[in-house]
C-alpha cells in the first residue's frame, strides 16, 4: 500500500453515473433536407440546389454501385477472402453526396468506412479492397485522386486535414479539404485540436461527421450531451446539420460549406444524420447493443429508395434506366469478385521496399539476410 | 479444483475476483460494458456489478487515462482496458509524463495504482495499427512495471496482482493466444507476479520469451528435441522489472542465449537482454547472445505478416547459429 494515504478517503458510490445514458438529444433533430423520405422534392430556405435530371441520375447510379461495391465486400469477407470489412450500409448518400462537392482540385481525408467517398474520387475499388484483405496499406494514390489513404487511429487525419488546408491557403490555390470522421471521433482530443487550429488560421476545411449513432457499441449519448453540430459554435465557425440520408441536401450544405471555405470564411461543421444499417465492422455483433426495432425505423429512410421514388415519381428515368444500373451493379460485383481473387501476393522484400525514402545500411543489410534466408528454404 | 480455461476467459475470472475483492476497483475502457469488449474479456462484468464499476467510456484514450489519474489519486484503482496496442498512442502521453512520474514527484504521497491492459502482438491477419509490440516504450520508461502473459493461469492470477500493485502496471495481453487454453486453479497461491520461469528445461541452448512467443519457443524446443538439441524455455513474464538471476543461472549452464519477441530487434527488449547477459554469463557464454524479432520495419500488412513474425524456423535457425560459435 502507500506510504502515504491521505488521499484515498472512502466515498460512498451511487449508482448510475451522472449523466450516463440520459437521453438528451431531441427526438426530431433540426436537419437540413431537400429530398423527404418518401421521395418528395422540399425547398430549403438556405439551401438551394439545382440539379439536371441527369445529375439527379448519376447521383441514384452512384449510390447504387456504391452499396453493389458495399454488399459484394461483405460477402467476399464472409468467404475468407477478405480480413474484416467496414460496411458503409446506411451511410451512401451522406458519402456521395459529400464526395460528389468536391472539386477536382480539393482534398477528401478519409477514416476506413468512406468507400462511396473513394468511389466519387475515382479510386478503384479493388485499392480500397486491397487493404482489407492484408494486400497492402492502401494502393491508391493520394496526391493523383485527391483522396488521401484511409486512417485508422480515431481522429488522427481531421489534423492532416486542417494542415492540408493551412498549405492551400497559403499557396493561394482555390480549393478546400474535406475532412471525415465518425461521431465517436469528436470525443477524441486530436480533433478537438484540429477545430481550434481550423478556427484559428481560418483554414479551408470543412469536418463533415457522419453521425451513424453509435461508435462500435457506444450510442451517441455516450459521447455528447448536445446535438453534435452545436459543437461548432464553441469554437467559432458555423455547424449545420443535415439529413445524411438524403444526398441531395448532403450534397447542397457541403458544396455551401466548401466554397464558404475556398472563399476564405474558414471551417464548417456538417453533421450528417445517418445511421449504420450494418455492423461496425464484419467482427461485430451489433445485436449485443441495439434493439432490431431500431433498425427498422431506420430502413424507412433509406438513401437509395428515396432517390428512385422521386425519379420515377417525377418522369425523370423509367424501368429501362433502373435496369441498367442494375446490370452495371452485376457487371461491378463480378468485376470485384475476380479481381479480388487475383489480386496478386505482395513480395516478401516489400516490407523493407518503403520505410525510408533513402534507406539505411541497418535495412538494407536485413533486407538481405532476409532474401538469403527465404532463398534457403528454397534450396533445401 | 483447477478448470481448463482460454487465456481471455481467466483474464474474465481475474478481473470478476479483483472486482470482488476491492469496491474501489474500476474498469474503464471502449465498448467494455455492454459489448464486453471487442475481445470480449470484460463479457457479463457490467451486468454484475454495474456502470459505476464497469464504465463505457466516451472515445479517448487520453481521457482514459487522464481521468485514471485523477481517479487514483482519490483512491481508486482503476483498470484501463485500451482495445488495440496501437491506439494506445493518444494515451502515451498521459501514460509517460504523468502516470509514470507522480508518484516519484510526490515523494510517494501520490500513488498511481492503475493497470492498462493492452491487447498485444501480431498473427490475427488484421489491418493497421492492431498488430504492434509497444512494450520497449513502456519499459524504458521509469515508474511503469510491464507485464506480458502467456498462460491462463498467468492470466488469472496476473490481472489480479496487477490490479492489487501499488504501482502502475502495463498489462500485455497477448491477443492471438485469447483463445488458448490451460489450467488454472483459483485455490492455489500464485507465483510472486514479478519474475520470470523455467518452462521447460533443457542442456544446448536457453531460449527466452514472453508473451505469444512462448509457445513458439516451446514448439521450437520440441522440434529441436527431434534433431537432438535440447533447449531450456525461459517466459520471462515480466518485462519491467527483469527477472534475470534464474536466465543467468540456466545460460551458466548452457554456454547459449537467444532471445526471441515480435518487436523489431533493434533497441528491443532482446538487447539490454543481451547486454545484461553478457555483462553477467561472460565467462560462460560459448557464443554471443542472438535476437530474434520483427524486422526494423512498419508492422507489415496481413499478407505479409508471417514473413515478419518470428516463427519456430526463425528460432532454430538462430539456436543453429548459437551452436554453431
Ligand atoms: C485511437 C483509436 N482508438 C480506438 C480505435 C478502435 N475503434 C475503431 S472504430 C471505433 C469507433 C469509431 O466510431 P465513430 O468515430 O463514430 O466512427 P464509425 O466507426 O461509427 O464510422 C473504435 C473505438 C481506433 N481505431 N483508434
Amino acid at each position: 500500500m502507500p506510504e502515504v494515504d491521505v488521499l484515498s478517503e472512502t466515498t460512498e458510490m451511487v449508482d448510475p453515473v451522472p449523466g450516463a445514458g440520459v437521453p438528451h438529444l431531441p427526438d426530431q433533430p433540426d436537419l437540413v433536407q431537400l429530398l423527404t423520405p418518401e421521395g418528395e422534392r422540399v425547398e430549403h430556405p438556405d439551401y438551394a440546389l439545382d440539379v439536371t435530371a441527369e445529375e439527379l441520375r448519376a447521383l441514384y447510379r452512384d449510390l447504387v454501385l456504391v452499396r453493389r461495391w458495399d454488399a459484394e465486400a461483405t460477402a467476399l469477407q464472409r468467404q475468407g477472402e477478405l480480413g474484416l470489412w467496414a460496411s458503409l450500409l446506411g451511410q451512401e448518400a451522406a458519402q456521395v453526396g459529400a464526395g460528389r462537392a468536391l472539386m477536382p482540385a480539393d482534398m477528401a481525408f478519409p477514416t476506413y468506412r468512406e468507400h462511396g467517398v473513394a468511389w466519387t474520387r475515382g479510386v478503384d475499388p479493388l485499392h480500397v479492397i486491397s487493404m482489407f484483405r492484408g494486400v497492402d496499406q492502401g494502393g491508391w494514390d493520394p496526391v493523383a485522386t485527391g483522396f488521401n489513404l484511409y486512417t485508422v487511429v480515431i481522429g488522427a487525419q481531421t489534423l492532416h486535414a486542417t494542415g492540408y488546408a493551412m498549405g492551400m491557403q497559403r499557396d493561394g490555390a482555390d480549393a478546400a479539404t474535406l475532412a471525415f470522421l465518425g461521431d465517436g471521433a469528436t470525443s477524441q482530443g486530436e480533433v478537438n485540436e484540429a477545430m481550434i487550429w481550423a478556427a484559428t488560421f481560418a483554414a479551408p476545411v470543412v469536418f463533415f461527421c457522419q453521425n451513424n449513432q453509435y461508435a462500435i457499441s457506444a450510442p451517441i449519448e455516450r459521447q455528447s450531451r448536445v446535438p453534435l453540430y452545436q459543437r461548432a459554435s464553441g469554437f467559432g465557425f458555423p455547424g449545420v446539420r443535415v439529413d445524411g440520408n438524403d444526398v441531395l441536401a448532403v450534397l447542397a450544405v457541403t458544396r455551401a460549406a466548401l466554397a464558404a471555405a475556398r472563399e476564405g470564411s474558414g471551417p464548417t461543421f456538417i453533421e450528417a444524420y445517418t445511421y449504420r444499417m450494418g455492423a461496425h465492422t464484419t467482427s461485430d455483433d451489433p445485436t449485443r447493443y441495439r434493439l432490431a426495432s431500431e433498425l427498422e425505423e431506420w430502413a424507412l429512410r433509406d438513401p437509395i429508395a428515396r432517390v428512385k421514388a422521386h425519379l420515377s415519381r417525377s418522369g425523370l428515368a423509367d424501368a429501362a434506366f433502373f435496369d441498367a444500373v442494375d446490370a452495371e451493379g452485376d457487371e461491378l460485383a463480378v468485376r470485384i469478385r475476380t479481381g479480388t481473387r487475383e489480386l496478386p501476393e505482395p513480395a516478401g522484400t516489400e516490407i523493407f521496399d518503403h520505410v525510408y525514402a533513402e534507406t539505411t545500411p541497418e535495412l538494407a543489410q536485413q533486407r538481405a539476410e532476409f532474401v538469403a534466408y527465404r532463398a534457403s528454404f528454397e534450396e533445401a | 479444483m483447477s478448470e481448463t480455461l482460454t487465456i481471455g476467459k481467466a483474464l474474465n475470472l481475474g478481473l470478476r475476483r479483483a472486482l470482488e475483492d476491492d469496491p474501489k476497483v474500476v474498469l474503464m475502457g471502449e465498448d467494455i460494458g455492454r459489448l464486453g469488449g471487442v475481445f470480449r474479456v470484460t463479457d457479463g462484468l457490467q451486468k454484475d456489478f454495474g456502470e459505476q464499476r464497469v464504465v463505457d467510456t466516451p472515445l479517448g484514450e487520453a481521457g482514459i487515462l487522464g481521468t485514471a489519474v485523477g481517479l487514483a489519486m482519490r483512491g481508486y484503482r482503476p483498470v484501463c482496458e485500451i482495445q488495440f496496442d496501437g491506439f494506445v498512442f493518444p494515451a502515451y502521453n498521459q501514460i509517460v509524463t504523468q502516470v509514470a512520474k507522480l508518484h516519484a514527484r510526490s515523494r510517494g504521497r501520490l500513488p498511481m495504482p492503475i493497470v492498462i491492459r493492452i491487447p498485444f502482438g501480431g498473427g490475427i491477419g488484421a489491418v493497421e495499427h492492431h498488430s504492434e509490440s509497444p512494450e520497449a516504450y513502456f519499459a524504458h520508461t521509469a515508474g511503469l512495471k510491464v507485464v506480458a502473459v502467456s498462460t491462463p493461469a498467468d492470466a488469472y492470477w496476473g490481472i489480479q496482482q496487477a490490479v492489487a500493485s501499488p504501482d502502475p502496471v502495463v498489462f500485455l495481453e497477448p491477443k492471438r493466444r485469447y483463445w488458448e487454453k490451460g489450467a488454472v486453479d483459483p485455490d492455489a497461491t500464485p507465483d510472486p507476479l514479478f519474475g520470470s520461469r523455467v518452462v521447460r528445461g533443457g542442456d544446448d541452448v536457453t531460449v527466452l520469451a514472453y508473451g505469444p512467443m512462448v509457445k513458439t519457443a516451446l514448439q521450437a524446443a520440441e522440434a529441436a528435441a527431434a534433431d537432438g538439441h535440447s533447449l531450456e524455455v525461459i517466459d520471462l513474464r515480466t518485462l519491467s522489472p527483469l527477472d534475470l538471476e534464474p536466465v543467468f543461472a540456466s545460460v551458466r549452464r548452457t554456454g547459449r542465449c537467444v532471445v526471441v519477441h515480435e518487436a523489431p530487434v533493434t533497441l528491443g527488449l532482446g538487447a539490454e537482454i543481451a547486454a545484461r547477459v553478457t555483462e553477467t554469463c561472460f565467462h560462460s557464454l560459448e557464443a554471443p547472445v542472438l535476437r530474434v524479432g520483427g524486422y526494423d520495419t512498419p508492422y507489415p500488412p496481413a499478407k505479409l505478416e508471417e514473413e515478419y513474425l518470428p516463427d519456430l524456423d526463425r528460432v532454430l535457425d538462430a539456436v543453429d547459429r548459437s551452436l554453431g560459435f
